[in-house]
């Protein structure tokens, strides 16, 4: 069976976000008022797995292993099944 | 000394680390591509020189610590070789965990390249010993992504350890944890520092404050055999 999924990384709360802090200036410029704005990254990720268990294992390890950067990143991973 | 310069697809201060080595100390290095699986026989000192390694997509140094090489990078730091992180051989190194911590974008998020005053923490290490403790140099910075980062329990470990190598000294240019310009760790021979010292090896290009390290490095070699 093949599975999806989607993976969003962001800073850590506590780690200073600069490109969040610079588009929530520009977003003030425009006129909001006051947002507060985090800047992460979306991976899509499809691998063939035996179940969707064992499909969600190897996305967080792959999480771990590569894609995410625990010292100063969090992640969530939203996994589909594919037809 | 034998000293091998890994490089990486991007990386491209591996040259430069060629040329100030020779400078400095006559000593031809070894370019080592980044699919070897082992480094060359003797290999004193290990470089991994600036850079952006695979473009530095996803994070900058992450794709590299899958690099074949780098295995026995790691097999030879663990054994007690010498290995010099330079930019985003730094990084390389954070994300190898071969070195704490992690280096993001710089506080004021803009590429900053010139010539910066650090001083240096000790001078009882293979690379530092040429100078003396709490000397400040000027050396070259070239990066987007310097802002040295780690938990701040890990922090006050590291201080403790003695493991901060160098130390922006004239005002911190990327908003680095406790001005941290360079780390080691816990064995020493395993340094990662964001400024270039081969980029200030020879007086004819700016300044020579850099040309110490290759000469610290090599006398240590000669000393200890390592």
């Amino acid at each position: 069976m093949r599975y999806g999924a989607e993976i969003l990384v962001y800073l850590k709360e506590g780690v200073l976000d600069t490109q969040g802090k610079a588009v929530a200036a520009s977003l003030t410029r425009l006129g909001y008022d006051d947002p507060s704005v985090r800047v992460g990254k979306y991976i899509r990720v499809e691998i063939e797995a035996s179940d969707i268990d064992s499909a969600k294992e190897t996305f967080d390890k792959m999480c771990k292993d590569l894609l995410v950067n625990a010292i100063v990143e969090d992640y969530t991973v939203k996994v589909e099944e594919l037809r | 000394m034998n000293v091998a310069v890994v490089v990486f697809p991007g990386s491209n201060c591996d040259r430069d680390v060629v040329k100030a080595i020779k400078y400095a100390t006559g000593d031809e290095a070894a370019l080592v591509w980044h699919g070897e699986t082992e480094l060359p026989g003797e290999t004193d000192l290990v470089v991994l020189p600036g850079g952006f390694s695979y473009g530095d997509y996803l994070r900058c140094g992450a794709m590299a610590h899958t690099a074949p090489i780098m295995a026995d990078v790691k097999r030879h730091a663990d054994r007690g070789g010498l290995v010099l992180g330079i930019c985003n051989g730094f990084q390389v190194l954070t994300e190898s965990k071969m070195l704490p911590g992690a280096l993001l974008v710089n506080r004021d998020l803009a590429f900053i390249c010139r010539p910066i005053e650090i001083s240096v923490e000790r001078d009882d290490t293979a690379f530092t010993s040429g100078y003396e403790k709490g000397q400040v140099i000027t050396i070259p910075i070239a990066h987007y992504e310097g802002r040295y980062h780690l938990p701040e329990n890990e922090l006050e470990l590291l201080e403790e350890r003695g493991q901060v190598a160098f130390r922006y000294s004239g005002g911190n240019p990327n908003g680095a944890l406790n001005d941290i310009a360079g780390i080691y760790n816990e064995g020493g021979n395993v340094l990662g520092m964001m400024p270039h010292p081969e980029r200030y090896s020879d007086r004819a290009v700016g300044g020579d404050d850099g040309l110490p390290v290759w000469l610290s490095i090599k006398r240590w070699i000669e000393r200890t055999g390592a």
